[in-house]
């Protein structure tokens, strides 16, 4: 269990990392005297200042640290950016065991660390089929054929000429908290909902591109999307979406994609699980039936409790999650708190987002910061005094059909547990009075 | 008819309706695409088999490709677990008759074979030919993709051990198919629109009384995933826990090469001290330690491929493997493999 005393909070006021867990246990205790002898020792020790100065107040105020006292570093040392060295716990991380193959697995986005709805493009989470490469734009080709007066060839150039547009779109894998179908089987929330990412795409509208290769729209019923990498990635799209919002995108969060989101095009299906996005895109394909490809007839089927399997899921139900606090934290300390986390909707917008603190009974609504998009993750907050007591906090999200995200009981007594896809049930995370939190399942 | 009902129908059937509009509407973006080209990219092979290319191949010959090609990874009778989840097994005579899978009506599946799983024979053939072999995808002829296709569906018993599978026969393999009557599009989870199957509501205030803790995180699921007080920023309202042996891990540090070792996809058949598919790497190094040219020999064993050194499972050529990473990689399997 966490080394860290019931009220560390209190502790932190000292200097850091001087006192001994005996030590803390004596502040704790209330052995006011010991710490202030602590205190001015370690400032004489570490710090070389006098006694009597420290005991003054907060030696991170009283003695002027390095970076008040001397030159910083040029511009463009750094000429693309990095997170500062203290941010380097936050990272995408695999799941051990998960699976065998590193070309072909996940790497999940650390929620439990970000604030807002946008996902910085290096920490978006990864799924690859065949691994990742980095495509030289200038030989990259978009094809579309099929059901359309003339098939069609676009280099980047011509994509990049095109009325674009920008817009915030979610994308979560369909697999996402799907290692906690039958049992809670991972620690913490960047591995329970990591395959969850949200960016600002740019790009050409795909009913642009069909509608400058002549869709024929009488015998059109779907298209299929299908990837420039080994794999040849390939999803059957309905129409009606395809013509829908569906983005040719090239940009992401104001640069252009990154390698492993699929440099230089990928396809942003609003709403769909994150295999329909089809990164290095390099064709589509118009058609009267369904192609039942490897990732919709062997993967992404969801099999059900009599023994069937249900095809072509892929709208990603309403769901949300509270990111602060969750698994395999510890509250610093009692008191106020802000419970924060993220909604989201396949559907279309957030309307609601309820957080309990005692494992469902009682619910409070949070507020939902702006923007408050379509098929884009909504970030919510509510206040919270925490007395010490033991909680389960819970978020349960509306989209604006009126559907409400349901528990772990209602999800199975439909669908069982051994599907693997398509896990939207309420999450629970259980707080201890010693401030950690741990990841359960209530219901 | 109002005017503005026939005003949409005017521009319904200039843009597209019909498909009568010329395409290419952005002067100077696009081009149309040639014959050749469409052929060389449009290679997806539907259920109803538009798409197919016509030719054949032999279950026997398809053993001489698996053995080759496919193997390595999927194991000698597409059983093997080790790399990716089995191919074969699970089905039953039974299954080919009715079109369902019996395992999962009686729920006594232990693991989901591709077989249990794909109702479309198009589904294999496409997917063997766009995608296999692991890393050289693209690279099976068409013959040989019917083959290999024809020894996996031997393997599951659903063809003879004398079968030629054919563009003229596949169609009736796919009445065989064990999990053919096993998928549904019945739900709401396709169309934006559909119906959602699972209904809860929003109750505010003394909503239930029997709530249960259902599942806690076992001990060792929490310490698996390495140090979360190193997964979670130094400043905030929480710290992350220290699990995982956290002290244990960070005084040592891992040898670059297993990270090489993953990113290159060695670990798939090569375990450190155990054999998986290939032999481990220890083994190895032991066999040739008197052996002065084995650096050279290795280099090009792994990069072009080899069999018959360690056992019947051939490994193919990892081409993908850079110059740097296969020296580093050499030098340290010869050296016993440090692991930090």
């Amino acid at each position: 269990m966490s080394q860290l005393p019931v009220r560390p909070g209190r502790i932190r006021r000292a200097p850091e990392g001087f006192l001994t867990p005996e030590q803390v246990g004596d502040v704790a205790a209330g052995r006011r005297d010991f710490l202030r002898q602590a205190f001015a020792a370690a400032s004489v020790t570490a710090l070389g200042v006098s006694a009597a100065h420290a005991a003054d107040g907060d030696p991170a105020i009283l003695n002027l640290p390095e970076h008040s006292t001397s030159l910083g570093r040029p511009v463009a040392e750094r000429p693309y950016g990095l997170p500062s060295q203290y941010e380097a716990g936050l990272k995408r991380r695999e799941s051990p065991g998960l699976t065998r193959v590193a070309a072909a697995s996940v790497s999940f986005a650390p929620l439990q660390g970000l604030f807002g709805i946008i996902t910085p493009s290096g920490l978006h989470f990864e799924r690859h089929h065949q691994g990742w490469h980095d495509i030289d734009p200038a030989r990259h080709r978009l094809m579309i054929n099929g059901l359309v007066k003339e098939a069609r060839v676009y280099t980047m150039d011509d994509l990049m000429r095109l009325p674009s547009v920008s817009r915030i779109h979610f994308i979560e894998c369909g697999a996402n908290t799907g290692m906690e179908w039958g049992n809670v089987a991972v620690p913490t929330v960047q591995y329970t909902h990591g395959m969850l990412s949200c960016s600002e795409f740019t790009g050409v509208p795909l009913s642009v591109l069909l509608d400058d290769c002549g869709i024929d729209m009488k015998r059109a019923k779907f298209v299929l999307a299908e990837g420039a990498d080994g794999s040849s990635m390939t999803r059957t799209i309905p129409l009606d979406r395809a013509l829908d919002d569906v983005i040719v995108a090239w940009g992401q969060n104001g640069e252009m994609l990154r390698p492993e989101n699929g440099y230089p095009l990928r396809l942003v299906v609003p709403g769909i699980q994150g295999v329909s996005w089809v990164k290095w895109l390099r064709r589509i394909e118009v058609g009267d039936q369904p192609w039942a490809t490897k990732d919709e007839a062997v993967h992404y089927i969801d099999l059900l409790p009599d023994g069937t399997h249900r095809q072509y899921t892929s709208i990603q139900e309403c769901k949300s999650v509270i990111t602060t606090p969750s698994g395999g934290q510890t509250l610093l300390d009692r008191g106020f708190h802000n419970i924060s986390g993220l909604a989201w909707s396949g559907r279309g917008k957030i309307r609601r987002v309820d957080v309990s603190t005692d494992g469902g009974r009682n619910w409070r609504t949070a507020r939902l910061e702006t923007p408050v998009l379509s098929k884009a993750l909504t970030r919510f907050n509510i206040d919270w005094v925490w007395d010490g007591s033991p909680a389960i906090l819970q978020s349960r999200a509306m989209d604006d059909t009126g559907y409400v995200q349901p528990t772990y009981r209602q999800l199975r007594e439909v669908r069982g547990t051994r599907s693997i896809y398509h896990n939207n049930a309420i999450q629970s995370w259980k707080l201890a009075e010693s401030g950690d939190v741990s990841n359960v399942q209530a219901y | 008819m109002s005017r503005l009902t026939e005003l949409a129908l005017v521009a319904a059937l200039m843009f597209g309706a019909t498909g009568s509009h010329a395409a290419g509407r952005y002067e100077g973006i696009g081009r149309a695409a040639t014959p050749a080209e469409v052929k060389a990219w449009d290679i997806d092979v539907r259920p109803d088999f538009k798409g197919l290319p016509a030719g054949s191949g032999s279950v026997d010959h398809g053993m001489e490709v698996w053995e080759a090609k496919c193997a390595s990874c999927h194991g000698t009778f597409g059983e093997s677990n080790e790399v990716f989840t089995p191919i074969v097994g699970g089905t039953t005579k039974e299954d080919i008759e009715t079109g369902r899978v019996g395992a999962y009506i009686r729920g006594d599946a232990p693991q989901r074979t591709t077989l249990m799983k794909v109702a479309t024979v198009s589904t294999l053939w496409d997917y063997i030919h766009r995608a296999m072999p692991w890393n050289a995808p693209k690279s099976l002829s068409v013959d040989d993709t019917y083959a290999v296709l024809a020894y996996i569906l031997n393997l599951g018993e659903i063809v003879p051990a004398d079968f030629v599978l054919s563009d003229r026969n596949i169609a009736d393999v796919q009445k065989r198919m064990p999990n053919r009557n096993g998928m549904t599009t019945r739900h709401g989870l396709w169309d934006v629109k559909g119906k959602p199957d699972v209904k809860n509501v929003a109750c505010m205030k003394d909503c239930r009384t029997d709530i249960t803790i259902g599942s806690s995180l076992p001990d060792y699921a929490r310490d698996a995933h390495g140090d979360l007080s190193a997964q979670n920023r130094t400043v905030g309202p929480v710290r992350g826990q220290h699990t995982g042996n956290a002290t244990a891990a960070a005084a040592i540090k891992p040898h670059p090469a297993l990270e090489l070792m993953k990113k290159n996809g060695c670990s798939g058949c090569h375990g450190i001290d155990s054999k998986v598919l290939g032999p481990g790497f220890r083994e190895v190094a032991k066999r040739y330690k008197d052996d002065k040219g084995a650096e050279s020999s290795l280099s090009a064993r792994i990069r072009k491929g080899s069999s018959g050194n360690w056992g019947d499972v051939a490994m193919p050529a990892q081409s993908q493997v850079s110059d740097a990473d296969l020296g580093a990689l050499v030098k340290w399997i010869l050296s016993g493999s440090p692991e930090n």
